[in-house]
């Protein structure tokens, strides 16, 4: 069994509570849909069970034949289909036979990207240390993902709700990442 | 903190965006006719305006799109950003 690549973080990320409910989820499977034919695109939604998102920088959720299934807009053509651990080579089947002959590309990067789950009263002030994009809830409301920059590393950041962010980080950066989550934290700690 | 707004995604920080230069640089539709100089004029020289200057950006960390936009070259102020095949907007400098 391979680590985590936060498996090391682990305790260091739960003694972030009360301020911040933090925790990886490891292993999910994620897959990359390069396509651009909206008839291919709504076919791909009813194979998974899941509508892919029409919105720019928005996902959607749902669950399907694959359990809980969500689609995330990473670009016009691009989209993220993440799903739980060890679905990819299924869903990755489902999906091209729903492509057809069309053109278009899935790509499985589950190993590209691992996840970790933001939540508590803070959260937003805690991101808002290291990324430039509006986190207040007006602009940022549920179901916004964008793909950006926090503490100069790329991320990409979903908004579950007012006091939940999900994260999805290179896994090479995933270390840094929670090492620079730790410090933005301190401060909130110190009163808490 | 610049913002730059993305056709795709909306205003960003300018950290996200990578610079590709002039825009609307057509390349020749026969290279091999070219003599020297006409494609050192080509790959070499750029427009170097004092005022509205049409460039590539691309949204680096974000969508990962190429898209266009007309920059005031004196005050830094985008005046106008529109997606690639678009034509140029009339903008007011």
């Amino acid at each position: 069994m391979t680590a985590s690549p936060l498996a090391a973080w682990r305790d260091r990320l739960a003694a972030l509570a009360p301020v911040l409910d933090a925790a990886e989820q490891p292993f999910r499977s994620q897959l990359t849909v390069r396509v651009s034919d909206p008839d291919a695109i709504a076919a791909m939604g009813s194979a998974l069970g899941v509508q892919f998102p029409s919105a720019a920088c928005t996902f959607t959720s749902g669950s399907g034949r694959f359990g809980d299934v969500e689609v995330l807009w990473l670009g016009p053509d691009e989209f993220l289909v993440v799903a739980a651990p060890d679905l990819q080579i299924t869903i990755e089947e489902v999906l091209r036979g729903a492509l057809g002959t069309v053109r278009g590309s899935v790509v499985d990067t589950s190993a590209q990207r691992t996840t970790v789950v933001l939540e508590g009263p803070k959260v937003r002030d805690v991101l808002a240390h290291g990324c430039s994009v509006d986190l207040h809830p007006a602009s940022a409301p549920g179901g916004t993902c964008v793909q950006t920059l926090l503490a100069r590393t790329g991320i990409i950041l979903q908004v579950n709700g007012d006091d939940r962010v999900t994260v999805l980080v290179r896994s090479s950066f995933a270390e840094y990442l929670a090492a620079w989550l730790c410090d933005a934290c301190s401060e909130y700690l110190a009163v808490a | 903190m610049q913002l730059i707004p993305c056709p795709w995604c909306g205003p960003r920080e300018e950290a996200e965006f990578h610079y590709g230069g002039q825009a609307h640089v057509a390349y020749p539709e026969d290279p091999s006719a070219l003599t020297d100089e006409e494609w050192a004029q080509y790959v070499f020289f750029r427009e170097n305006p004092s005022g509205p200057f049409a460039e590539r950006w691309s949204h680096n960390a974000g969508c990962r799109r190429w898209f266009n936009a007309v920059r005031d070259t004196r005050t830094h102020d985008l005046l106008a950003v529109y997606r690639v095949g678009e034509p140029m907007p009339e903008v007011i400098a």
